[in-house]
């Protein structure tokens, strides 16, 4: 496979706003752009640093989203309180497969390959891996893709909550876990935006 | 360095300085620490939220679900079954459940849990509502402050909730009877109260039952309470005859405790809780035995004591003045006799002197008794009911009776007796019996016999003399008959209207009254002229 230049590496660099391309004398970021003033660089900034920040931070709340109830509800039968892996159980039990697998895959699984991911793309960016550079690129695109319908659950209990509240019969409140939930997906795409996909294909300097 | 074709208008392209980043550390690094808060802060929330975790010991699960079965208190849900497991010996299951954090407080030692499921007693049907949501544990939460998460759970729910207001009291009874857990108190059959458990007596020669008596009518409970078993139908054959007492219906079925306060007991202080007091089997019991002072005494017959039962009144001319305790047989080697041995209890609080003041004194004491038994005052045994054969204690005057006095040396004090009016009359009986065998049956019988055949032979004659009047006599008294009958119908020819007597008769008087009008024409005729008796009449001359 041919190595094709990067922009980088010929010394030039556009503003992200007004697309101006510009030269760089060194090559850092910091720099203004001339015609609107925006910061220039040559990639974004500190990506692997965001990423990786964003994307511990992910992980830790990962841990209460699955542990602590997303779902509270109160009928004249009780007080139950939900995760999501009993809502999948409870699922399963009742043999709505489908739905069980469904909801495991986009509430449970996904976020879990979305961190995986994410954590594959930036280690291997940072220790500047040269294999499968492609296909790399392609997992990024589907992380970045699949980011924006990971709230399917935040919205279930939004829509709950505000759906049943019949007082006295039963009544829907979100749980802790709901919000862990809603933070880990936030910074999963936070951290899938921070990460600069051209970082994939950059070379060693002294290659 | 580079030959590209571009490089010039490259070369023409803006340049822009790059001017070193300033921060060391990013401000990125603050996401995952605060996300680490938020995770540490919710984790700390929920689990700080949860609640203790207690575990209740039951011999059987039965409708308990892991996840599904509550706890509640007071119909308030606090808490959840978590897990089921059996304890390490294998004899219980503990039940672990989950109660919420604001339970914690009422988890003291005497808290009490028991499964609420449908139960049908003989006087209510209680749980009803677990039929449609299943079993739940129910709690009642202690006033203890020592604070324990292992319970033992109750098997029944229990009678009266800690917190209500009340008073608990034990009764001490001989047996159990048809007292039950949860068998109701009454007072002035108003149920006031229930039992709430018994046990038998570490000695086991009793039974100690526990009933609650609730607010307000504790105070009526005092010293001066007595209490007996109201187990609704009471038939009671005694010296005094057939008694029958029922109590509701309610309690015919499961049985009670009736209590009742003595109505000279104005002022008498309520009882406290715990307060021990004797459960009798009768009313007449509780109440009769009234009487603090008594007066052990033993009393010694010679007569069968068959009839006399533990209990049997002491009576004093129609007054019962105390009871039988114990009957017993008392060997007396010396003598080579054996003696029936009455225990009785004399009330001395029955009687009252003259002087009001000294009361009863007189009777209760020493020289008291002493002084009735001089005066002839004996112990007796007597038929209460010669249908039942029920025997009481008389006490009496025999103004004739041996002198005798009580032997206080001895306890009980041995009291004097006198042979009983069955024993006398059993005598008389046996007397009257050895007269009849001395008479000569046999001689009367054979003079009864002797009479019997003469008797028999009279008979025999006189049926022969009325055998020879029908024969003879009658036919003759029938001849005469005949005649007399013919002589009648002429007599009754000769009057009959018809007949020619009669019309001779009649012709005969018509004659003689014709004789007497024309004598009475005469008379008057010579009324007015008498000279015709001389001349004749007047006209016959002349013609």
């Amino acid at each position: 496979m041919t190595v094709m230049p990067t922009a980088a590496e010929s010394g030039l660099l556009n503003c992200h706003h007004c697309m101006q391309l510009a030269r760089a004398v060194c090559i850092r970021a910091g720099a203004r752009c001339p015609r609107c003033g925006a910061s220039l660089h040559l990639r974004k900034p500190h990506s692997i640093r965001r990423t990786w920040a964003l994307l511990i931070g992910a992980c830790i709340l990962y841990v209460p989203a699955n542990m602590l109830p997303v779902m509270i509800t109160s009928s004249s039968f009780g007080r139950q309180a939900d995760t999501i892996m009993s809502g999948v159980i409870y699922l399963w039990n009742s043999r709505s497969w489908p739905l069980a697998a469904i909801v495991f895959i986009a509430s449970i699984a996904v976020p879990m390959i979305k961190l995986a991911v994410l954590s594959y793309l930036v280690t291997s960016s940072q220790l500047q891996w040269t294999t499968r550079r492609r296909s790399r690129t392609r997992l990024y695109r589907l992380v970045e893709f699949i980011g924006r319908w990971s709230m399917l659950d935040v919205f279930v209990v939004a829509l709950l909550v505000a759906l049943v509240h019949i007082k006295s019969l039963a009544v829907v409140q979100p749980g802790p876990g709901a919000a862990a939930f809603a933070g880990v997906v936030v910074l999963t795409m936070l951290a899938a935006m921070a990460f600069d996909p051209r970082l994939i294909w950059d070379r060693i300097e002294n290659s | 360095m580079s030959v590209d074709p571009l490089s010039d208008e490259l070369e023409s392209l803006p340049r822009v300085h790059s001017a070193p980043s300033r921060r060391r550390v990013s401000i990125v690094w603050l996401v995952p620490v605060v996300a680490l808060l938020i995770g540490l802060w919710l984790s700390w929330k929920t689990i700080s939220e949860r609640g203790p975790l207690v575990s209740i010991t039951f011999t059987t699960a039965e409708g308990i679900e892991v996840g599904k079965t509550r706890v509640k208190y007071r119909s308030v849900e606090v808490g959840v079954v978590e897990a089921l497991e059996f304890s390490p010996d294998r004899d219980m299951v503990l039940v672990r459940t989950r109660l919420h954090r604001s339970a914690t407080k009422y988890l003291v030692s005497d808290s009490r849990f028991w499964v609420e499921r449908p139960r049908v007693t003989g006087t209510s049907i209680e749980g009803l509502s677990t039929l449609l949501s299943g079993a739940y544990i129910a709690m009642d939460v202690g006033k203890s402050d020592k604070a324990t998460r292992s319970f033992h759970g109750m098997e029944k729910p229990p009678i009266v909730s800690v917190d209500r207001p009340g008073k608990y009291f034990t009764l001490r009874a001989d047996e159990l009877g048809s007292v039950d857990t949860g068998s109701p108190v009454y007072y002035l059959r108003l149920p006031v109260g229930q039992v709430v458990s018994y046990e038998l007596d570490p000695t086991g020669k009793g039974v100690d039952i526990l009933v609650f008596v609730n607010e307000p009518y504790e105070r009526f409970v005092n010293a001066q309470s007595r209490f007996w078993e109201a187990s609704g139908f009471d038939f009671e054959l005694g010296p005094t005859g057939i008694q029958v007492d029922t109590q509701s219906i309610n309690s015919i079925l499961a049985g009670g405790i009736a209590f009742q306060t003595r109505a000279n007991a104005e002022g008498t202080q309520p009882a406290s809780d715990n307060t021990r007091f004797r459960l009798f089997k009768r009313k007449q019991a509780a109440l009769a035995s009234e009487d603090l002072e008594v007066i052990p005494l033993r009393l010694a017959f010679q007569e069968s004591v068959r009839g006399l039962s533990i209990g049997s009144p002491v009576d004093f001319r129609g007054l019962t003045i105390g009871e039988v305790k114990k009957v017993s047989a008392l060997v007396d080697e010396a003598k080579g006799q054996v003696r029936m041995v009455v225990d009785i209890d004399l009330y001395p609080e029955r009687f009252r002197a003259m002087r009001v003041k000294q009361d009863h004194k007189f009777f209760g004491t020493k020289q008291g008794l002493d002084r009735l038994v001089g005066s002839g005052l004996r112990a007796q045994l007597r038929t209460a009911s010669l249908l039942s054969g029920q025997l009481f204690v008389a006490l009496d005057f025999f103004k004739d009776a041996p002198a005798a006095n009580i032997a206080w040396s001895q306890t009980p004090p041995l009291a004097p007796t006198v042979p009983g009016t069955f024993t006398e009359l059993e005598e008389n009986v046996a007397q009257i019996v050895r007269k009849v065998r001395q008479l000569p049956l046999d001689q009367v019988a054979a003079d009864v016999r002797r009479t019997l055949k003469t008797l028999d032979t009279t008979l025999e004659q006189s049926t022969q003399l009325v055998r020879s009047v029908d024969q003879k006599t009658v036919p003759a008294v029938g001849a005469v008959l005949g005649d007399v009958q013919k002589t009648l119908t002429g007599a009754d020819r000769v009057l009959a209207e018809d007949s020619a007597l009669q019309n001779d008769a009649r012709d005969a008087m018509r004659e003689v009254a014709r004789a007497a009008s024309s004598l009475r024409l005469l008379t008057d005729y010579l009324d007015e002229r008498p000279e015709a008796l001389v001349r004749g009449r007047p006209g016959e001359e002349l013609r």
